[in-house]
C-alpha cells in the first residue's frame, strides 16, 4: 500500500500571532516494502510530516493518499488507516499506562475488536519481535522496567496491530549506545521478517545511512532532497550547509579523494571503505 | 486544545507591554468594578473606547481578542437567552409559551456587553504581561498583607510554576492523545461511561509525567538553594514610570466620565 504526499503544506495555529509554517509544499512517494530514513534538524518538520501519514494531522493544503484513500475526504475510516500505518512516537514509553506489560501491548489490538485468542497471540508475537521474553515480562508492570525495555514494550504495542507500514519517530533518542544499536538491529530484523515498509525518523545520518534504502532530507519544512544514501551524500556540501553531517567514514573517503587519491566516495560502511582503499592501493601498485 | 487564546501572553514591546504589572493589575481591577457599577448604555461607551484605545496601543488586534471569546460563546449566548426570556415587562414578541419583552432584550444586550468587555478587558492584561511579570506584580501587591499572614511569596511562586507548566502540560496532553489514537484509541465517541473510561490511557501517563516533572523541578530548585522568599532579592526591580502615572490618570478620567454620564443624560 503506497503512500503519496502531494504538495503538502501544514500551518500550526493559522491566523494567530503564533502561526507557524511547519511544512511547505512537500512531495513524497513511499512504495511498498521500501526502507526510508527521514532526516533533518530538530524543528525541520519531520514529526509533523509523519503525523500526516496516518491521519493524526490533516493537511492545511495539499493531499495525503494512503492506499488510494485521500485522508481529506469526508468519512474516511481513520481507525483503519491508523491500523495499517503504525506510528511509534518519540519517547513512546511515555504512553504506557496499564498495570501489566501484556495488557498495555494488548491495547491496540483490543481497539481493533479482535477476538481474545488473536489478541493473545499478537501480544506474544509482538513482544518477541522486539527481543523481549514474553513469559518473563508479561505480568510485570511497565513502569518498573528499564528505559530500553519500556521503549521496546511501547514499540511492541504498535507492532501488535500488525501495521503494513511502520513509522518510528527518533526511536533511539535518549538511549545509551548499546541500547541504540540493539533497537536499530531489531528494526532491521523486523523488516526482514515481516516484510513491511519502514520509515525511520532521525536527526543523525550516522544512525541510518547504512540501514535504509532511501533517505529524505527535511530542512525548514521543505523536503530538500531524497534518494539513495549514496545519491544524497554526493551533495555533502549542501548537507553540511543545513547542519547535517555525513557519516564519519564517508568523510574519510572524501578527505582521501581531496588529497588526490583515486577512491570512490560512495561508501557507507567501514567494510566498504576498507575494500575501496585496498582496491585503490592495488590499482596504484599496478600502474 | 491549543486554540484557546484566553490568558495567553503575546510578547511585544508596546507602551502597554512596558507598563508596570502592578499598574495593569490595579487598573484591570478598577475596570472590572466599573463594569459592574455602570448601569446604562451610555456609560458603557467609556470602557468601550478605553478597550479600543488600549488595544491599539498594545499592537494586538481587537479581532484576535474577540476570537479569544470563542470558547465562551456558549456562556455568552446562554446569558443572552436567559435574560431575554426571564425578565417580565412589555411583551414585544411571543414564541410559544415564552415572551420576549422589551426589558428582557435591553437587559440581555446589556449583560452580553458587560461579559464581553469583562473578558476582553481582563485578557488585555494577560495578553500584554508575561506570566512571570504578572506574578511579580501580584507578589508585590500582596506584600503589605504578609504581616497578617498572607504567604505572598509562596502564592506567587505557586502561580509562576503553575503558569509555566500549563503550556507544557497541554503539549504533553496533545502528544499522549495522539500516541494513543495511533493505537486505535477513540476519545470522542460513545456514551459518558465509555468516554470516561477512554480517558484512562490519557490521564495515567499525564499524571506520571506531571509527577516526574514536579520531582525534577523540586530537585533543581533545591540544588540551587531555594528556601522561600526570605531575604530574596530580585534581578528585575519593578519600577513605576510616567507612563504608569498617565495610565492611572486615564483610568480615573474613565471612571469619572462613565459615572458622570448618568447624571448628564
Ligand atoms: N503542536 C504544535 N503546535 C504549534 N507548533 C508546532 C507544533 N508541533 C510542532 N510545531 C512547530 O512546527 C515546526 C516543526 O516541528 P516538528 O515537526 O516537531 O519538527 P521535528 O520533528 O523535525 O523536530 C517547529 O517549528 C515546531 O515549533
Ligand atoms: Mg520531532
Amino acid at each position: 500500500m503506497p503512500i503519496v504526499v502531494k504538495n503538502l503544506t501544514h500551518i500550526y495555529m493559522p491566523g494567530t500571532p503564533f502561526q507557524s509554517v511547519a511544512l511547505q509544499d512537500v512531495n513524497w512517494t513511499i512504495e511498498d516494502g521500501e526502507f526510508w530514513g527521514l532526516i533533518g534538524h530538530t524543528g525541520s518538520g519531520k514529526s509533523t510530516l509523519i503525523q500526516h501519514l496516518n491521519g493524526l494531522l490533516k493537511p492545511t493544503s495539499g493531499e495525503v493518499i494512503i492506499d488510494g484513500v485521500n485522508i481529506n475526504e469526508r468519512g474516511v475510516n481513520l481507525r483503519e488507516i491508523r491500523q495499517k500505518v503504525g506510528l511509534v512516537f518519540q519517547y513512546p514509553e511515555h504512553q504506557l499506562f496499564e498495570e501489566t506489560v501484556e495488557k498495555d501491548v494488548a491495547f491496540g489490538p483490543k481497539n481493533m475488536d479482535l477476538p481474545e485468542e488473536e489478541i493473545g497471540r499478537r501480544v506474544r508475537e509482538a513482544l518477541e519481535l522486539v527481543g523481549l521474553n514474553y513469559s518473563e515480562i508479561k505480568d510485570r508492570s511497565p513502569f518498573e522496567l528499564s528505559g530500553g525495555q519500556m521503549r521496546r514494550v511501547a514499540i511492541a504495542g504498535v507492532l501488535a496491530m500488525k501495521p503494513k507500514v511502520l513509522i518510528l519517530d527518533e526511536p533511539t533518542v535518549g538511549l545509551d549506545p548499546r541500547g541504540r544499536d540493539e533497537i536499530l538491529r531489531e528494526i532491521v530484523r523486523l523488516r526482514e521478517r515481516q516484510n513491511i515498509t519502514v520509515i525511520l525518523v532521525s536527526h543523525s545520518m550516522e544512525d541510518i545511512a547504512k540501514l535504509v534504502d532511501k533517505i529524505a532530507v527535511m530542512h525548514r519544512g521543505r523536503m530538500v532532497d531524497s534518494g539513495t544514501p549514496r545519491e544524497i551524500f554526493r551533495n555533502y556540501e549542501g548537507l553540511s550547509s543545513i547542519g547535517l553531517d555525513i557519516p564519519q567514514i564517508t568523510h574519510l573517503m572524501l578527505r582521501l579523494k581531496h588529497q588526490g587519491k583515486d577512491v570512490s566516495t560512495e561508501v557507507l560502511t567501514v567494510e566498504e571503505a576498507e575494500a575501496e582503499i585496498l582496491r585503490a592501493a592495488r590499482r596504484k601498485g599496478r600502474a | 486544545m491549543r486554540e484557546i487564546t484566553i490568558g495567553q501572553y503575546i510578547p511585544g514591546n508596546s507602551v502597554i507591554h512596558r507598563l508596570d504589572p502592578r499598574t495593569k493589575i490595579l487598573i484591570t481591577f478598577a475596570f472590572m468594578v466599573l463594569l459592574f457599577v455602570i448601569d446604562d448604555f451610555t456609560g458603557y461607551a467609556f470602557p468601550a473606547v478605553f478597550i479600543i484605545v488600549a488595544s491599539l496601543l498594545s499592537g494586538i488586534s481587537l479581532k484576535y481578542m474577540i476570537r479569544g471569546l470563542r470558547p465562551l460563546v456558549v456562556i455568552i449566548l446562554l446569558t443572552f437567552v436567559l435574560n431575554l426570556f426571564m425578565i417580565k415587562g412589555r411583551v414585544i414578541y411571543e414564541v410559544g409559551p415564552l415572551d420576549i419583552t422589551y426589558e428582557g432584550l435591553h437587559q440581555g444586550v446589556f449583560m452580553v456587553l458587560r461579559l464581553v468587555m469583562l473578558i476582553v478587558g481582563t485578557s488585555l492584561l494577560t495578553l500584554t504581561t508575561s506570566p512571570i511579570t504578572l506574578t511579580d506584580g501580584i507578589e508585590s501587591l500582596l506584600k503589605p498583607f504578609s504581616r497578617v499572614g498572607v504567604p505572598a511569596h509562596e502564592l506567587a511562586m505557586m502561580m509562576t510554576i503553575a503558569l509555566r507548566f500549563i503550556p507544557t502540560l497541554m503539549e504533553e496532553t496533545d502528544k499522549i492523545m495522539k500516541a494513543q489514537m495511533a493505537r486505535g484509541a477513540d476519545f470522542s465517541s460513545g456514551n459518558i461511561v465509555k468516554r470516561a473510561k477512554s480517558l484512562v490511557p490519557l490521564l495515567v501517563p499525564l499524571f506520571i509525567s506531571a509527577f516526574r516533572r514536579a520531582d525534577d523541578l523540586a530537585m533543581a530548585m533545591e540544588s540551587r538553594c531555594y528556601r522561600g522568599g526570605e531575604n530574596r532579592t530580585r534581578m528585575k526591580q519593578l519600577r513605576m514610570t510616567y507612563a504608569d502615572l498617565v495610565a492611572f490618570i486615564a483610568t480615573g478620567l474613565l471612571a469619572a466620565g462613565s459615572l458622570a454620564s448618568r447624571f448628564i443624560w
